[in-house]
């Protein structure tokens, strides 16, 4: 039995004659102690799927389970890193943590709970900030407070929503290495979403290609065959790296090329008429021309655009 | 005037100049007494003063002055219950806006919350709300005598403590100051992004404990700027409640010397009115500040 899974999960927003399908035909299993990655497009819908993984929102059609239960709600068993922190901006990085703390392990005493805080903060090294408020700190230190947070409470599994791709490329390397390192100290189960195959070569286990939306699917998962540990400065080396990022990067491309998506474009003239052309406007049309359109002529016309 | 720049005079100049220019409008207005000669039927000569000018019971300034000296220089004074020093009447006319403001705050900060939290409250609400916001406390004032007539409370003597027009007044003061505060906080609520109710989510945060570690720290900034407006409105209604009851406080000593015909404490009033009133506003502003987040 796998310990998160998803089943021929369907979602879409919007009201039925409005409606897009954002998200069709999800499958997923996720194992003990794995590391997946999910890469897919901006808009893909990847902060819709780990929403349904986390379950903050449930599919219309299929099912989502975490050990074999259904999945009714988010709970603390399910660690989640926002894409954009979501620190309570009125406590600072220690009471942020100790609220979650003390949540989810209320049978602890103080001095443990507050053990416990003080030993994620560490973890993340942001042990001098501790005292400070989220707007005190910078992107990274931001997020990694969010790490931090989620870790906490022993989550059995961590969902990463594009944590790192707000960060620039020296934070973003730092971070790559704490997490590498968090998931090799505690061996945590970790999904997570990425727009970037590059980070998802030298952090996870296996990576499955997310489609481009509407209606984007999960991709079949390719496993990264590279060793750990894994440089990032020697991983491009390795010729296993060129075969994957090609492969997930065709898949990726190709799916975006076989979409057509259909544009309503309104086709305006301007509302003149030349006098000294003589287009002639016959009754009958014999010369199968006609003049301007009109702007009361308006017409709406479907066309193909190839992405 | 490279000088006056240098020095950042101007900040001080023109507040002169428009005070300045403030002061010689009212002089031109203000009434002037005039004493004319004549002669009356007998052949006799009479001297009349006669007041004269646009406004001719408007008094002057200095006549203003003059007349509210005693009043400022010994500003606890009570020389009787309607007349007393002016921060006597500030006192009364406080003490008064404060509790019904607190009353104000207690029903309206909860209701608020339920606007913000309930979209059928909101919708079941809305017409009520909507029609009695924009009510003037002059109309409040008669259905608060109404609805309390009769309360009484006497102490020891048999001396009236707190009647109906006590009880009424503060009921207009509570009911036309708490709609900043309950449209603000309900705005506030509805304004918590998602992102903290979702962490309130995952972490399985009870009712209660989603209210009081996530909703309500983020919507304090609201809710403070709400009850600013709401303290504003308080104060502007204390003046017509004193004057509709003749308690003792800055407006009605306003009411009382207008009727009096001693139009030049009138004056003193409307000043003591608006000083006091900025000073409450930026008092508010000050505890509003301390609570913004991020």
């Amino acid at each position: 039995m796998s310990l998160l899974e998803i089943e021929r999960a369907f979602k879409g927003y919007g009201p039925k004659w409005n409606r897009t399908e954002v998200l069709s035909d999800i499958n997923i299993e996720v194992e003990q102690g794995e590391f997946v990655a999910i890469v897919g497009f901006s808009g893909a819908g990847k902060t819709t799927l780990i929403n349904l993984l986390s379950g903050l929102i449930a599919p219309d059609k299929g099912a989502a389970r975490f050990e074999g239960k259904p999945i009714t709600g988010p709970g603390p068993e399910r660690g989640i890193v926002f894409q954009n922190y979501s620190l309570l901006p009125w406590l600072t990085v220690h009471e942020n943590i100790a609220l979650a703390v003390d949540q989810i392990f209320p049978q602890w005493t103080p001095a443990q709970r507050k053990q416990q805080v003080e030993k994620y903060i560490a973890l993340v090294n942001l042990t001098p900030a501790a005292g400070k408020l989220p707007r005190e700190l910078s992107g990274g230190m931001r997020q990694r407070v969010a790490v931090a947070r989620a870790l906490a409470t022993g989550p059995r599994v961590l969902l990463l929503d594009e944590p790192l791709s707000a960060l620039d490329a020296l934070t973003r390397a730092n971070l790559q290495d704490e997490v590498t390192r968090i998931k090799r100290e505690d061996d945590t189960t970790i999904v997570l979403i990425t727009n970037d195959p590059d980070e998802a070569l030298l952090l996870a286990d296996r990576v499955i290609p997310l489609t481009a939306g509407p209606n984007a699917t999960l991709g079949m998962s390719i496993p990264i065959t590279i060793p750990r540990p894994r440089d990032r400065k020697t991983i491009a080396d390795h010729p296993d790296f060129k075969r994957i990022r090609l492969e997930l990067v065709e898949y990726l491309l190709k799916s975006a090329h076989n979409r057509k998506t259909t544009l309503d474009k309104k086709l305006v003239l301007p509302d003149i008429e030349p006098e000294d052309i003589s287009v002639s406007r016959p009754p009958f049309g014999w010369s199968g021309r006609r003049g301007p359109i009109r702007r009361s002529e308006i017409k709406t016309a479907e066309v193909e655009v190839e992405k | 005037m490279d000088f006056i720049k240098r020095y950042k005079l101007d900040s001080l100049l023109l507040p002169l100049i428009g005070l300045g220019g403030f002061l010689l409008l009212w002089l031109i207005i203000a009434g002037r007494i005039e004493t004319r000669k004549t002669v009356d039927e007998f052949g006799d000569p009479v001297t009349k003063s006669v007041k004269t000018g646009i406004s001719p019971d408007l008094p002057t300034p200095s006549e203003a002055w003059k007349a509210s000296k005693p009043y400022i220089t010994e500003p606890f004074a009570k020389r009787g219950e309607l007349d007393q020093g002016i921060l006597a009447f500030t006192k009364l006319s406080l003490s008064l806006v404060m509790q019904g403001y607190f009353i104000a705050l207690i029903i309206g900060t909860p209701l608020g919350f339920c606007l913000g939290l309930s979209k059928t409250f909101t919708k079941a609400m809305d017409p009520i709300t909507q029609v009695l916001r924009p009510v003037s406390p002059l109309a409040w004032f008669p259905l608060g005598l109404v609805l309390f007539s009769s309360v009484k409370l006497m102490d020891g003597g048999g001396k009236t403590v707190f009647g109906a027009s006590d009880a009424a007044a503060l009921f207009t003061i509570a009911v036309c100051s708490m709609w900043p505060a309950v449209m603000n906080t309900a705005v506030g609520v509805r304004a918590v992004p998602q992102d903290y109710l979702n962490v309130a989510k995952v972490l399985k945060l009870s009712r209660a404990k989603t209210l009081f570690k996530v909703l309500l720290p983020a919507t304090l900034p609201y809710m403070f700027t709400g009850f600013r407006l709401s303290l504003g409105i308080a104060w502007l209604v204390i003046v017509a409640v004193e004057m509709l009851t003749g308690r003792p406080g800055v407006g009605g000593f306003l009411w009382q010397e207008y009727n009096a015909g001693s139009y030049s404490r009138i004056i003193l009033c409307i000043l003591t009115i608006g000083i006091v009133g900025l000073l409450l506003d930026r008092l508010m502003s000050l505890v509003e500040s301390r609570f913004k987040t991020a």
